[in-house]
Order: C-alpha cells, then sequence, then structure tokens
C-alpha cells in the first residue's frame, strides 16, 4: 500500500504530509514555550520593586551561543539548498557542522550551569551578605556543626537587595576577592540553582527546556547525516523533504532562543 | 511554509536583535561607568547586523526559484 502525499505536495493544502506534521507539532511547542514565557512575565511584573534581577547572567557568554545557534541555522539551511541541487557530499559537510554547532551550544550551556551552581550567595551571621563562586571548603566545613571555613571569590554588601542589580555601574566595578569565613559566621548559605530566586526558576526552566530541544534536534540531525542518510540513493526528493521537516524544527529552536537571549540576558 | 521562508524570518529577527543588542551596549558604554568592551561588542554586533543583512539578500537571490510554501 502506498501512503499518498509523501513527496508530492497535497493540492490544496500545497504540502506534503511530513510538512503539515511539522507544523502542527510546532504549534504545540508554540503553545509550551508560549505558556512559560506568559509565566515570566507573571513573575517578573509581580516582583517586589527592586527585587527582580538584572546582570546576573553573562551577556558575553549568551552572545556566543547565540551566535553558534544562527551559524547553525544557516548551516541547516545550506544542507537543505544542497540537497536540492543534489550534492550530497556538501550536505554531509553542512549538516556535520550543524552538528558539531548543536554540540558547541550544548557546552557553552553547560558552563554556564557550573557557574551557576558554583556560585553563592552567603547570609552572614552579622546581616551582611557575602556573594561569590566558591573556591574551596575545610575538610571539616560543616555548617550545622559551625566547624571549618569555606573560601569564596566575590565581594561583601550590607544589603541584599544591592546584589539584585549587578547591571547598575557600580556593580559593574565592583573589585571581587578572595573572602574566607569561618562556618560560626555564617547564617545561611545558598548556591545560585533554581530554588534560590523564582528568577533562576524560571531561567533553568526555560534554558533547560531549551538545551533539551536543542540535543533532540541534533539527534535526529545525526540520525539524516548517519544511517538515515541512505534513503539518499533509493528516494532522494523524500529525503529532501526530511531534511526541510528537520531543518524547520532546528528553525524553531533557533527562534526560541532568540527570543530567550534578550528577555533573559538583556532586559 | 517553506524552509525558505522560515528561515527568511529567522534571519529577519536575528538583524533586528543583533541591532538592538549594539544599541543596548553602545548606549550602556557611553553611559556613566561604561566599559570600553561594552563599545566594542556594541559595534561588532552592528557589524553582524549588516552582516544578516547582506546575507539574507544573498539568500533570496540564490533560492528565488524555491516556493514560499
Amino acid at each position: 500500500m502506498d501512503f499518498p502525499y509523501i513527496v508530492e505536495p497535497r493540492r490544496d493544502t500545497g504540502l506534503y504530509n511530513a510538512k503539515l506534521g511539522i507544523w502542527l507539532f510546532l504549534a504545540s511547542e508554540v503553545m509550551l514555550f508560549g505558556a512559560l514565557f506568559s509565566a515570566y512575565v507573571l513573575l517578573r511584573v509581580g516582583a517586589e520593586p527592586g527585587m527582580w534581577p538584572h546582570g546576573w547572567l553573562n551577556v558575553y557568554i549568551g552572545t556566543a551561543n547565540t551566535i553558534v545557534l544562527i551559524t547553525s541555522s544557516i548551516t541547516t539551511v545550506m544542507a537543505w539548498v544542497s540537497c536540492k541541487l543534489r550534492q550530497y557530499r556538501r550536505f554531509k559537510f553542512f549538516h556535520a557542522l550543524t552538528i558539531v554547532l548543536a554540540m558547541t551550544f550544548v557546552c557553552i550551556k553547560s558552563y554556564e550551569y557550573h557557574d551557576k551552581f558554583t556560585h553563592y550567595e552567603i547570609t552572614l551571621a552579622n546581616g551582611k551578605f557575602a556573594d561569590g563562586h566558591l573556591v574551596e571548603r575545610s575538610k571539616d566545613f560543616d555548617l550545622a556543626k559551625k566547624t571549618g571555613r569555606v573560601t569564596i571569590h566575590g565581594h561583601e554588601v550590607d544589603h541584599e537587595v544591592e546584589l539584585m542589580d549587578m547591571q547598575r555601574p557600580e556593580a559593574r566595578h565592583i573589585q571581587r576577592e578572595e573572602l574566607t569565613i569561618p562556618a560560626t559566621d555564617i547564617k545561611k548559605m545558598e548556591r545560585y540553582g533554581p530554588w534560590h530566586h523564582t528568577y533562576l526558576a524560571i531561567y533553568f526552566t526555560l534554558t533547560a527546556l531549551h538545551a533539551f530541544h536543542v540535543i533532540c534536534g541534533a539527534l535526529v540531525i545525526g540520525f539524516l547525516w548517519g544511517p538515515g542518510s541512505r534513503m539518499w540513493h533509493t528516494d532522494p526528493e523524500r529525503f529532501t523533504n526530511r531534511i526541510e521537516v528537520s531543518g524547520l524544527f532546528w528553525h524553531f529552536v533557533d527562534l526560541i532562543w532568540i527570543f530567550l537571549f534578550p528577555v533573559l540576558y538583556l532586559l | 511554509m517553506s524552509l525558505k521562508a522560515f528561515h527568511i524570518v529567522f534571519i529577519t529577527l536575528s538583524s533586528a536583535l543583533a541591532l538592538g543588542c549594539g544599541v543596548w551596549l553602545l548606549v550602556s558604554g557611553f553611559s556613566a561607568g561604561g566599559m570600553k568592551k561594552d563599545v566594542f561588542f556594541g559595534i561588532s554586533s552592528l557589524v553582524g547586523a549588516v552582516a544578516l543583512i547582506f546575507y539574507g539578500r544573498y539568500f533570496l537571490k540564490k533560492l528565488k526559484n524555491v516556493s514560499y510554501l
């Protein structure tokens, strides 16, 4: 039994089956990310004045990731164009580049996550706050038993609100130094995980979901580059359609990042 | 919508982002407490925006025979 409209488009819709399918799927994805973006807006609007963070993320790293994804969308399109022009070797080259760029994105994102999970806000017994990246803990460090000490590379402030806007001119010129704090002086010590602030909760939710999409997209592209590319020799037209469909998904993932980057890093 | 049409939408939005980012960095670089690297990256971002616009034109020319659907 032959399925119709696998290769040629249906006359009334102008679409072949897979393209219609991917657009329906992308519509559901728009609803998913749309709901999360709405959650972000509501959390931000509902935050107390001055308590929504600014400048907690490294804009330059975010920019590097943006460049990586924009470049990967160009290589995906070039792979599709190569298929249309029946240039198999060029297709292989561009699709391999897309996979490398996807992996680069994931590596950079992992570095950013690591940076956040080694970043601590320490509430001191004297009411002040120390903020910075963990350098080392003494072997006997135990916050519950109040033994040992911890060393961070950061700075100290009088009020927590001063840690919120790291984009203001004074905050950008803060001199960070190594601070060794005994456990007896620490009231509370918390890393910059999703539990630390609602901003970080929505940041991790949105970016982790996006990174999951990047990994899934890279797996599909990897399959079409490897074992899936056998179809090229039997049905090149249908294979080209598959590349277009994977390219549409990849562009959607890239487009989400184009909205995520300014919302989370710049505004 | 074909990949061609989606790519054009994507490149348009990317150049708008690069343009906005460039302006944001330049404003930040020239305001009180601004840094030299903000100005450098701001200019780089504007150059990137122009490059994306030129790439978009090249892409449209190259794929003029491919449908938008």
